[in-house]
């Protein structure tokens, strides 16, 4: 009924070339109008926020205060960028001394879960305390779940000073 | 596809319904002066859309409301075009609504019986008013604040509800956070959705009673569709073009921060409340209300009340002098009103500052500077004076400070995006230590809202970094900061050992002793030390006490006294 109550209206009104003008150029209108919204708004929520200037690097500790060979946890403060706020935390990270004045320096997060792990000096180990994964000085797994050794920090040192940089990207 | 569409219509209507809608019958003189109701409902649609995008990276509570706004602009790739579509789509939004209601005020489409669908409209025109007036205030620049700061005294100042109306507001006292709270509930939370609920009563209405016809349009009726819907399609697809064109080239407004202490700041509305802000100034004293609240709540009753106090039949539109004239008369004012708001508002400061005349005692690195060239055997003078080597001890002391706290992270300097703003343009009542130092102990007590973190030195160095951070300027900003370490480590031997109580450096300090200025060039290292050890063997009567310094400061205050250049 529908259908001949149209067909009827179209033969007196507009001819069927005119319709079909008329319906293209309404599906093609809001078709780009949709796009012209949806691409920009797509970009906008998809893609990453720009990265500042890369994280800075921090002067943790004065390197003579650190002992050779024993982990030390070193605590400073460093700025962290969290959407549109930037905070001042404290950030800790365990720093180990070789003999020849080289440093590691740890994240202080176990690989498996990210629980705070601490050095058992008896055992000689990094030792977690939630699922017992335990690693040896240099970082590696000695035991537990955790699937990769110790996350590390980058670092310099820079007149007698240790500087803590961002992560190191595990392999 | 038809199966699915079959489906749907058998369990739902759907497709009965739509088509329903677009074959709708409309008068023979329906044509293209009748696409502007669509195009606000569009438009309508735009700032639904674009505003839930916005709502996504926004923090609705002041302070946080800038940095998150600036996080927007700055950060988010397609953020300002968002953000422009949003505050470019108020505006034409606006526009396109009071065009509909002339364009149905000139045809007298509100009579009867199609007045209830008149008062529904001037209702959403309102609304749109609300939209504009709410959403103002959410970036939180000073704009934004000052021009709410305006809006609700205006708002108090009507009689009887003023004072709870002003509650209401949240402002008693002051605009913060009750006030914002409700402009951004109001903004997101209540209006849209009755605005959604009117725009249906609103079609719905125009639905029951037809779209007008003009006086004496007997043709046959036409459909909705295609013809009609084509002409409203062109309409939006042209007011789109131009928004977007608005979006990508104009750029949309972010002040500084909300500053309530900011007494320079003169606060304006959006462009189109000025014509109301304008019309204020023609009432002084007690009659000041008539401007504020009388005149504008007797316009909004009369707009309301036109299907009644207009209620001859529908004439021609030859005939409708009276009403074609009163709009014109109306536009002409709200233009000349408008343009004297305009033309009367000074220049704010916000501008102004960039045109800061650079300081003329100040020393490009570029700069050749002949009296430094004498060469001196344990440290060459440069030949060119840098813009560090003009620092006092104190600011290359705060230099250090300011390389070491990572203020760069977020003032990352002049020309270029941070999170804070840029330090070489400090409005002018924050060029001072008095106003610095308490910012820099706790920022969010001195800016509310403001996302800088506390830094944590002692009071001495943070004169200190204030003192370096009101000498940069933007085009000393890198030289200045290309200071190499042994100069701030050798001011902070000169200064912790009140070198200053004496000696002159840069114009700082004491003339007691001779200025340092040069020195590199009168004496070489090894004077230096031995004058040190013991001042007397090198300088007969001097009364300089010795000193005796472990080697490594030893080491920087030599370094940094001899690069010292001539006093300029």
């Amino acid at each position: 009924m529908d259908e001949s109550h149209e067909a009827q209206h179209q033969s007196v009104e507009v001819s069927p070339t005119r319709r079909a003008f008329y319906i293209g150029f309404i599906n093609g209108a809001t078709g780009l109008i949709g796009l012209a919204l949806a691409v920009p708004a797509a970009i906008y929520l998809l893609f990453p926020p720009r990265l500042r200037k890369g994280q800075q690097w921090v002067e943790a500790a004065d390197l003579s205060t650190i002992p050779t060979g024993t982990p030390t946890e070193v605590s400073f403060a460093r700025t962290r960028v969290d959407g549109w706020k930037v905070t001042k935390e404290k950030a800790t990270a365990w720093v180990v001394k070789k003999p020849n004045n080289e440093v590691v320096a740890f994240l202080p997060q176990c690989t498996h879960l990210g629980c705070a792990y601490h050095w058992d000096d008896p055992s000689h180990t990094f030792a977690c305390p939630c699922h017992t994964s335990s690693f040896s000085i240099d970082g590696q797994v000695l035991g537990g779940p955790a699937p990769r050794p110790l996350d590390r920090f980058m670092t310099r040192i820079q007149g007698g000073k240790l500087d803590i940089g961002p992560a190191e990207p595990h392999a | 596809m038809r199966k699915i569409i079959d489906w749907l219509e058998h369990r739902t209507g759907l497709e009965s319904a739509i088509k329903n809608f677009l074959y709708e019958d409309i008068p023979a003189s329906a044509g293209w002066h009748q696409i502007i109701g669509s195009m606000a409902v569009f438009f309508f649609v735009i700032q639904v859309f674009t505003g839930g995008l916005l709502a996504f990276n926004y923090a609705p509570t002041p302070g946080e409301a800038y940095n998150s706004v600036k996080y927007i602009m700055t950060e988010l790739t397609g953020g300002p075009l968002i953000r422009g579509l949003h505050h470019w789509g108020a505006s034409m939004m606006l526009i396109i609504v009071v065009l509909h209601m002339i364009q149905v005020f000139i045809y007298g489409a509100y009579k009867k019986p199609r007045e209830a669908t008149w008062m529904v409209g001037v209702t959403l025109l309102l609304i749109t008013l609300a939209f504009g007036l709410t959403g103002y205030l959410l970036p939180w620049d000073n704009r934004a604040y000052w021009g709410t700061v305006v809006t609700t005294q205006i708002a108090s100042q009507a009689p009887i509800a003023g004072p709870y109306l002003l509650r209401l507001l949240g402002s008693q006292g002051s605009v913060g956070n009750v006030t914002f709270s409700r402009f951004y509930a109001l903004h997101t939370v209540l209006l849209p959705p009755l605005t959604m609920i009117l725009i249906g009563i609103h079609i719905y209405l125009v639905r029951k009673h037809g779209v007008a016809a003009a006086v004496g349009d007997i043709a046959p009726k036409r459909k909705f569709f295609p013809e009609q819907v084509f002409k409203d399609t062109v309409g939006v697809a042209v007011a789109f073009i131009i928004l977007f064109v608005m979006a990508v080239v104009a750029k949309v407004p972010l002040e500084r921060l909300a500053d309530p202490t900011d007494t320079a700041y003169i606060p304006r509305p959006e462009w189109y409340f000025l014509f109301l802000f304008q019309t204020l100034k023609f009432f002084k004293g007690p009659l000041e209300t008539v401007g504020s609240v009388v005149l504008p709540g007797v316009a909004v009753l009369t707009l309301f009340l036109i299907p009644f106090i207009d209620r001859g039949p529908m004439i021609r539109l030859g005939k409708r002098t009276f009403a074609i004239s009163f709009v014109l008369l109306a536009v002409i004012a709200w233009t000349g009103l408008t343009t004297a708001a305009v033309v009367t508002t000074p220049k704010n400061q916000e501008s102004a500052e960039d045109t800061t005349a650079p300081e003329p005692e100040t020393v490009s690195s570029t700069i050749p500077n002949p009296q430094v060239q004498a060469p001196s055997a344990a440290a060459p003078a440069p030949a060119k004076v840098a813009a560090w080597q003009r620092l006092t001890p104190q600011e290359l002391i705060g230099l250090g400070h300011f390389k070491k706290e990572g203020c760069t992270n977020c003032h990352p300097g002049a020309g270029q995006n941070g999170i804070g703003p840029d330090l070489t343009k400090m409005p002018a009542d924050h060029r001072n230590v008095t106003w610095m130092v308490p910012h820099f102990k706790n920022p969010s007590r001195v800016v509310p809202g403001s996302a800088m973190p506390p830094i944590d030195l002692s009071t001495a160095d943070l004169n200190a970094l204030s003192q370096f951070v009101l000498k940069l300027k933007p085009q000393n900003e890198q030289a200045l900061q290309s200071a190499p370490d042994f100069v701030i480590q050798g001011a902070t031997v000169y200064q912790s050992n009140h070198c200053d109580a004496c000696h002159q450096i840069n114009g700082a300090g004491s003339t007691l002793a001779p200025a340092l200025d040069g020195v590199g060039v009168r004496h070489d290292r090894a004077w230096l030390e031995k004058h040190f050890a013991d001042p007397g063997s090198v300088t007969k009567g001097t009364i300089m006490p010795p000193y005796k310094f472990a080697a490594p400061d030893l080491d920087g205050i030599c370094k940094y006294l001899l690069q010292l250049p001539k006093g300029a």
